[in-house]
């Protein structure tokens, strides 16, 4: 008999082992790995709920600019003020949305739970470690991570509002909005970049120390990898980004130029600045996190596909070597890439062809995972639950955004692309029914563990098929609206530059966006309503199958080989009933003359 | 429960865990800086001819900084060679030494802060510039030791137009059109010279606090865990190291070029 080392769930034996510590040192002062995992993952998932519903009022606002906002309208109006008057919203107000949606979106969900949430519960059972190398500071870095999230919220508060110019805080506008917003979200920010740097430092040195023996690079489950890259990226590309926040906080609040141009006028005076700053520079700097941060969003969303997929399909992933070679070349490429978001500055051709070919270069590595994972397909013997349907719409998803991305970064076709709705287009594909679906799968697929019950099976197929379709309903018509001239960023949804708007205007301004493009917007919002409520079964499922889902019957319910599942279930403190050692490869399914068609990282050899 | 290699080595990796956390760390720190450096290079490329500052700063005072900041990296190696021999006392010493150095580290850059700000540049309304040290300011007139200079350019490069002799100067307030100190709003020079200084100061200030906790009350380790303490020096020492480094690279380009 060899199966799993604990053939008898250890639920119970959880609560009795964290009760002795208290309240406060059990669920908020915890050193404990998979306590701050859950604990980064609830957080980021309200941040996630919060980004969307400024989404909502935006849409709403786009759809029918200028009217009431439906049902919340008194409220926001109660509580922010005149930038929402009789609940209709302002310009201003849209801008404060619409930054802080992209800031929230990225810094405060999906990165926390793709990079912190699941790489700190899943990374140290994977590779057989007791815990963090630094458990204390994986505790400062959530804690810090808390703290900058108040400050964005609070922003939204402040006299003059929250942050205006964008996730991108492109200066001098940022520096010349006249709202203190700015200032909270670069404080913001600099305390998201320490707690990203304790978090990355943390996760590099587990993995290169704390791998249980036996547990070689090469036998790594290819989440760890995917991990293991991001905190590089994260590593490396952010500290730029702090540097660029503190010189444009010095902007804000010391006087200092570095951004501003000589000659700056606004509002048509000329600003008091000593001038003979440089605004290409922040866009340098920001970019220069930028584009690695867009692998920091996909690849932990990669790695969790992978695990999904080899578990499902009873198969050893195809191509592991090319897939972690992937990884490693994504990572490096990354730093090398970022002036593609700038060929519009007039940064000169040379450099954009540089930066051309090398975003040429980074797509191959990308398209070499995809194709491994639908390879890796092939010939399976497909279970499909939940998350495997989630991780099955990840790969077309993943690639309509990949694709799309091409001919943003060739400079020449991007010339009437960049800006308009067609970037949004983009990259929402890539995040949203892209890593947001991976990171859906993720949570079904470790529910289990977690808590030693499984999600409510038919609800979690009710939210995948309405979160497909309506994902798909959102996404696709902002490419011809994009392609059609629609630009992003604009507060009345473009109806200024409608071909309405244009014949009202009187004779010798002729064409803008058909009645057609512009009435697109309203099938959106309502598909963006959809979206919303599709979200709501997976909500209650959530909460209610923590006491009500199926119970596991055994410690490793999907069977699988890696190694969190060879623990107690939840796993205590420690997480290893004894110290693991590691005798094989992570994807050993299916092995021709095994009495089981799994076989466990921590199984010996005969 | 036990986490692993928490102070004797990896043997395959070759670090105890707390070594490839500083390593790590450091690496992100050179990033933080370079990405500075890199805005100080584009800054001074795209600054107009003749206006960059040269001279500005106090070469004798960033010089006797830089040879403190040396003196304290040498002695913190030497304090935690003391405790590989098991030589508590001569760690006291060095160590102590180390943290002194810091201290006038931070002495003489706050003298040249202050230096910077007292400095006013005056611009006078008949299109006259008058440059020098702040010695009064009354609601009706402001006296400064200093000198009026023909072009704003002899104020920028005061290798070629060095200032002669002081003279104290009084200015109505009414005469005044502009009047503004060397500060980090005066120019894109003195911007960057502040803030990569201020970053690093707040470094060495750090840098101190974990070197004097280490030297007084944290030292108790020793007797209990002297393995264990002994990696912490290396490992502050190891941030030591890094942030003398920075200093190498700052004093010339800000000071010196
Ligand atoms: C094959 C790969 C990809 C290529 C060639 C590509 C190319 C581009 C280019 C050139 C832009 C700038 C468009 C413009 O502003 O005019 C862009 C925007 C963007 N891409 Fe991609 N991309 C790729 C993959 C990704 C991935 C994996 C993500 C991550 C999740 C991503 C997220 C984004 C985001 C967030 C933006 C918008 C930034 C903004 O606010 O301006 N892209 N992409
Ligand atoms: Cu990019």
């Amino acid at each position: 008999m060899q199966a799993t080392t604990h053939a008898i769930p250890h639920t119970g034996v959880h609560e009795a082992h964290h009760s002795d510590a208290g309240f406060w040192r059990t669920y908020i002062f915890s050193t404990d790995h998979k306590v701050i995992g859950i604990q980064y993952g609830l957080t980021s998932l309200t941040f996630l709920l919060i980004g969307f519903c400024l989404m909502l009022v935006m849409r709403w606002q786009i759809a029918h600019p200028g009217e009431p906002v439906p049902v919340i309208g008194g409220l926001l109006e109660a509580v922010l003020g005149d930038v929402a008057a009789k609940g209709v919203m302002s310009n201003e107000l849209y801008n404060s949305f619409g930054a802080m949606h992209g800031t929230i979106m990225i810094f405060l969900g999906v990165v926390p739970l793709a990079f912190a949430a699941f790489g700190n519960y899943v990374v140290p059972l994977m590779i057989g470690a007791p815990d963090m190398a630094f458990p204390r500071i994986n505790m400062a870095s959530y804690h810090v991570f808390v703290l900058g999230g108040l400050v964005m919220l609070v922003s939204f508060f402040i006299p003059g509002g929250a942050a205006q110019a964008g996730w991108t805080s492109y200066s001098p506008l940022a520096t010349s909005i006249a709202t203190d917003g700015q200032t909270f979200w670069l404080i913001g920010m600099v305390l998201l970049i320490t707690s990203s740097l304790l978090g990355a430092v943390n996760f590099i040195a587990t993995i290169i120390q704390l791998r249980a023996p036996g547990m070689t690079w090469m036998r790594l489950p290819f989440f760890v990898w995917a991990q293991f890259v991001t905190a590089f990226l994260l590593l490396l590309a952010f500290p730029p980004l702090e540097a660029a926040g503190i010189m444009q906080l010095m902007d804000k609040v010391a006087g200092t130029s570095f951004f501003l141009p000589t000659g700056l006028a606004i509002g048509g005076d000329l600003a008091n600045v000593s001038g003979g700053g440089s605004p290409l520079l922040w866009q340098h700097l920001f970019w220069f996190l930028g584009h690695p941060e867009v692998y920091v969003l996909i690849l932990p969303a990669m790695g969790i596909v992978a695990e999904v997929i080899s578990n499902n399909t009873r198969k050893p992933i195809w191509g592991y070597k090319s897939l972690v070679y992937s990884a490693l070349a994504i990572g490096f490429l990354s730093f090398i890439v970022w002036a593609h978001h700038m060929y519009l500055t007039g940064m000169g051709t040379k450099v954009a062809t540089f930066f051309q070919t090398t975003t040429m270069i980074i797509s191959i590595p990308s398209v070499i995972i995809l194709t491994c994972m639908f390879i890796s397909l092939w010939g399976g013997s497909i279970r499909f639950n939940t998350p495997m349907l989630f991780v099955l719409a990840f790969l077309p998803m993943f690639g309509i955004g990949g694709l799309t991305g091409l001919p943003l970064g060739f400079s020449y076709s991007d010339i009437h692309l960049h800006d308009t709705y067609y970037v949004i287009a983009h990259f929402h594909y890539i995040v949203a029914p892209g890593t947001i679906f991976a990171l859906f799968a993720g949570i079904y697929y470790w529910f289990p563990k977690m808590t030693g019950r499984k999600m409510n099976e038919f609800w979690g197929r009710v939210h995948f098929w309405l979160s497909f379709i309506f994902m798909n309903l959102v996404f696709q018509p902002m490419f011809a609206q994009g392609m059609s001239g629609m630009l992003r960023r604009m507060a009345d949804g473009g109806a200024m530059y409608s071909a309405t708007a244009n014949a009202r205007a009187g004779a010798g301004v002729i064409g803008g966006l058909t009645d057609y493009i512009m009435s697109l917007h309203t099938y959106i919002l309502w598909a963006a309503v959809g979206l919303a409520l599709a979200q709501i079964p997976f909500i209650v499922n959530l909460f209610w199958s923590l006491r009500n889902g199926p119970k596991v019957k055994s410690d490793n319910p999907w069977r699988s080989t890696t190694l969190e599942w060879q623990t107690p279930t939840p796993p205590p403190h420690g997480n290893f009933a004894e110290p693991p050692r590691v005798y094989r490869g992570p994807y050993e399914y299916s092995v021709p003359g095994h009495p089981t068609d799994y076989t466990p990282q921590n199984v010996p050899e005969k | 429960m036990d986490i692993p290699y928490t102070v004797d080595t990896r043997p395959d990796t070759g670090l105890y865990n707390a070594k490839a956390g500083i390593w790590l760390f450091l690496a992100s720190e050179v990033m933080l800086f370079g990405a500075l450096f890199s805005a100080y290079i584009l800054l001074r490329v795209g600054a107009p001819e003749g206006l960059w500052p040269l001279g500005w700063l106090n070469v004798p005072l960033g010089t006797i900084n830089t040879l403190v900041l040396i003196t304290s990296s040498i002695t913190t190696v030497m304090a935690w060679a003391a405790l590989k021999v098991n030589q508590f006392d001569r760690f006291k010493l060095f160590h102590g030494i180390t943290l002194l150095c810091a201290l006038i580290f931070v002495g003489i850059k706050s003298f040249e802060y202050y230096d910077k700000f007292t400095h006013y540049e005056v611009t006078l309304k008949d299109g006259r510039i008058a440059d020098g040290h702040l010695k009064e300011a009354t609601d009706t007139h402001v006296t400064i030791s200093g000198r009026f200079v023909e072009e704003r350019e002899e104020l920028y490069d005061l290798h070629k137009h060095k200032a002669h002799g002081h003279e104290t100067i009084t200015i109505a307030r009414e005469d005044i059109e502009k009047l503004s100190n060397y500060g980090p709003r005066h120019n894109t020079y003195m911007a960057i010279y502040f803030t990569l200084t201020g970053l690093h100061a707040l470094h060495v200030i750090g840098g101190a606090i974990v070197i004097g906790y280490l030297w007084g009350p944290g030292s108790r380790l020793w007797r209990k865990d002297p393995e264990r303490f002994t990696n912490r020096i290396e490992i502050s020492g190891l941030f030591w190291h890094f942030v003398d480094l920075v200093w190498i690279f700052l004093f010339p380009i800000l000071y010196l070029l």
